[in-house]
């Protein structure tokens, strides 16, 4: 094997700093948490606690525990109950950016709001694409109830691809139904725990604060064995100190408290050390993920994550482009390079633009392809059949090339990366010839290339239809007659 | 299996031992020499031409194949000769007079022959005179001429002009590809054909011959 080679932003000296810090702001300004019941777990285990102010204090002794019983990996299962992902080591997996509110339409290109036909076709489409190992309830469609919204989106992920699911609930009523449909798909409890379908994302709020549903999320996935990503968010300069460092010991201690919820309540949980950290810009009030700075401190709590002995997940290959342009392009390349270069395990990104609002997918079939060269990289460089040198070079010496040399014919499919065919390698003549296509319109043939080649899922017809009457009976509960298509 | 359908597959997968004894035994069978060619040797390097067009195989694989497909060509060629029916046209190639450059010109030469057609590669640096001269000896249909450095594409026109002399316009056709030129250059010049890369100088002919 050849070196993995991996990158490194902190110190181990500023790593234990960091972390030292994270643990001093939960001993002694504690966080806010709006959640009665968590609130009595923690006082239970010893915590200073102030139902009325719903304030926690944590003491070190709570830290430990929580810290000492989660898992250093874990493993996801498809549809199918086959294995997807290792979360280990340095094992780095992508999954599409998650719960845009529109999407780049790209027939019209017109930014617009999404609807289940969308979702349908970005499911299809994620079917095909190979180097982006799960899929996520990338969007959320907007023709049917907000209260089901977030079930719905896991529902149509189901049904139509086979890859396990990163989502989230909207509600603390809806992880009921994001929980039943697992069990559809799965059969019982246990089977569930054994081989992890989803990984709901639960998010503190900046600074210092878990939500009453956020906390609920984590304790309800816990009960469940189901994983989780804790998905905080410093906004360096306004709701974090502007410091990289800064924004990282809050980071480390608004997901330290995450993974105490979970911990206490169930230990052993699989977690996912996460975020989705951004600087803020002061010249236009966003929060850009395509920011330099903000890939850097993804790329350093991710370290923290590690040295605490954890899988890790970010959100770091996504742009802030309106279009599938240069900028969506280098952004997200310079994102998940740097994200695979840093062993996160859990890359989430692809397809995302406009500051996590808007899913595209002309960007998924381009990021898909820096998914893949990516993966590329992370597999470093390695000795095959290379010493000794003498006979290979003579072979080319003697033929001229090597061009159907054994050892080419060997070795070419695992020493190259071959993109698809957004990544233009033809020269100039073809391309004119081909139809001078630029990337959004190759992006759109290679769309629809991969919705004709689409598979139906192979999950068994009667498992389909529990899903369907499961989530059929849940919007009619929210007042929807039926399920649009 | 039908025999020339094995030889198809056969050469789709590379494997010029195969062929070798599939095309013996077809001829054995006294399967007609031109039905062996166009239904089981060519039909296979089509099928194979299509897979790299779609990026299902790529150069090895196909160069593999022609290498496969030639283990059978070797066979019958006496016979189609004997039987006078007509081999692929014969092509005479070479990178123009003070042009070293012959990586593009090669991999051409080596497609066209996968593809049936007989190469006579005349190298690098080569004359005006010579590419004319070698095409009317070897009674070649075709002169494939490559260029990597725009001072040398002149030569091309050269040799245009030379057939155009001659009167030779009917008999010669003048492919031209290379870093340096266009579709528009050849024009310009008055050359047959411009090929962007080896596939499309085997597309290009296939479809003419």
């Amino acid at each position: 094997m050849g070196i993995r080679p991996v990158t490194h932003f902190l110190e181990d000296n500023l790593i234990e700093k960091i972390i030292s810090e994270a643990r001093d702001l939960l001993c002694n300004l504690g966080i806010t948490l709006h959640n009665k019941g968590v609130l009595e777990v923690l006082s239970g285990y010893g915590a200073a606690v102030d139902q009325d102010k719903y304030h926690v204090r944590f003491t070190n002794d709570i830290i430990d525990k929580a810290l000492g019983s989660t898992p250093s990996s874990f493993k996801l299962f498809d549809v199918l109950g086959q294995e997807t992902h290792d979360f280990s080591g340095n094992n780095s997996h992508f999954t599409p950016g998650s719960a845009a509110i529109n999407i780049l339409d790209n027939q019209t290109n017109e930014i617009r709001k999404p609807t289940t036909a969308d979702f349908i076709n970005y499911s299809k489409l994620m079917s095909g694409l190979t180097n982006i190992a799960s899929t996520s309830t990338a969007f959320i469609p907007a023709d049917v109830t907000e209260k089901i919204s977030d079930s719905f989106r896991l529902y149509l992920s189901l049904l139509y691809c086979e890859k396990p699911v990163v989502t989230g609930a909207f509600t603390i009523e809806g992880f009921e139904t994001i929980k039943d449909l697992q069990l559809a798909v799965r059969g019982t409890k246990e089977e569930l725990a054994a081989k992890p379908l989803t990984i709901l994302s639960c998010c503190p709020t900046s600074p210092l604060k878990f939500s009453d549903v956020t906390s609920q999320n984590v304790v309800d996935c816990a009960r469940f064995g189901i994983p989780v990503e804790f998905i905080s968010m410093p906004l360096s300069g306004f709701m974090a100190p502007v410091t990289l460092v800064g924004s990282i010991i809050q980071h480390t201690a608004e997901t330290i408290s995450g993974i105490i919820i979970s911990q206490l309540t169930n230990p052993g949980t699989p977690i996912l050390y996460g975020g989705s950290p951004a600087i803020f810009d002061m010249r236009y009030e966003t929060t850009p993920m395509g920011a330099v700075e903000t890939m850097m401190i993804d790329c350093a709590y991710n370290e923290i994550g590690k040295f605490l002995g954890f899988p890790t997940q970010a959100y770091i290959s996504l742009s802030d482009a309106k279009r599938l342009d240069a900028q969506a392009g280098l952004e997200s390349s310079m994102g998940a390079t740097l994200a695979v270069l840093s062993g996160i395990n859990n890359i989430s990104g692809p397809g995302m633009l406009d500051f996590e609002s808007c899913q595209s997918l002309q960007k998924l079939v381009v990021d898909n392809e820096i998914c893949g060269m990516t993966m590329r990289i992370a597999q470093g460089i390695e000795p095959k059949e290379d010493f000794p040198s003498i006979p290979l070079f003579q072979e080319l010496l003697k033929e001229k090339h090597l061009l159907i040399s054994k050892h080419t014919r060997k070795y070419i499919r695992e020493e190259h990366y071959f993109p698809g065919k957004v990544i233009n390698r033809a020269n100039l003549s073809r391309w004119k010839e081909e139809g001078s296509l630029s990337l959004t319109e190759q992006a759109n043939q290679e769309i629809e290339r991969l919705l004709n080649d689409y598979q139906p899922s192979r999950l068994p017809e009667d498992i389909k239809t529990e899903l369907t009457r499961r989530m059929e009976v849940e919007a009619r509960l929210n007042g929807m007659d039926k399920l649009p298509e | 299996m039908d025999i020339l359908q094995q030889i198809s597959d056969q050469i789709d997968l590379g494997d010029d031992e195969k062929v070798h004894e599939l095309t013996t035994t077809a001829i054995e069978q006294k399967i007609p020499v031109k039905k062996i060619l166009d239904e089981g040797l060519l039909q296979g390097m089509n099928i194979v031409g299509q897979k790299f067009k779609e990026h299902k195989l790529f150069l090895p694989e196909v160069l593999m194949a022609a290498k496969a497909m030639n283990a059978g060509m070797e066979l019958i060629k006496p016979l189609l000769l004997s039987d006078s029916i007509p081999m692929k046209a014969k092509v005479v190639i070479g990178t123009v007079r003070g042009d070293l450059h012959d990586i593009g010109k090669n991999l051409v030469g080596v497609m066209l022959k996968g593809a049936g057609f007989e190469i006579i590669d005349l190298g690098n640096d080569v004359t005006p005179e010579k590419f004319v001269e070698t095409a009317k000896t070897e009674g070649a249909e075709f002169i494939g001429m490559s260029a990597l450095l725009t001072t040398t594409m002149p030569v091309m026109k050269e040799v245009v002009d030379q057939i155009r002399k001659e009167n030779l316009e009917e008999k010669i056709q003048t492919l031209i590809g290379g870093a340096a030129v266009s579709r528009s250059y050849a024009e310009e010049i008055g050359a047959t054909a411009y090929c962007y890369d080896g596939s499309n100088a085997v597309e290009y002919l296939n479809s003419i011959v």
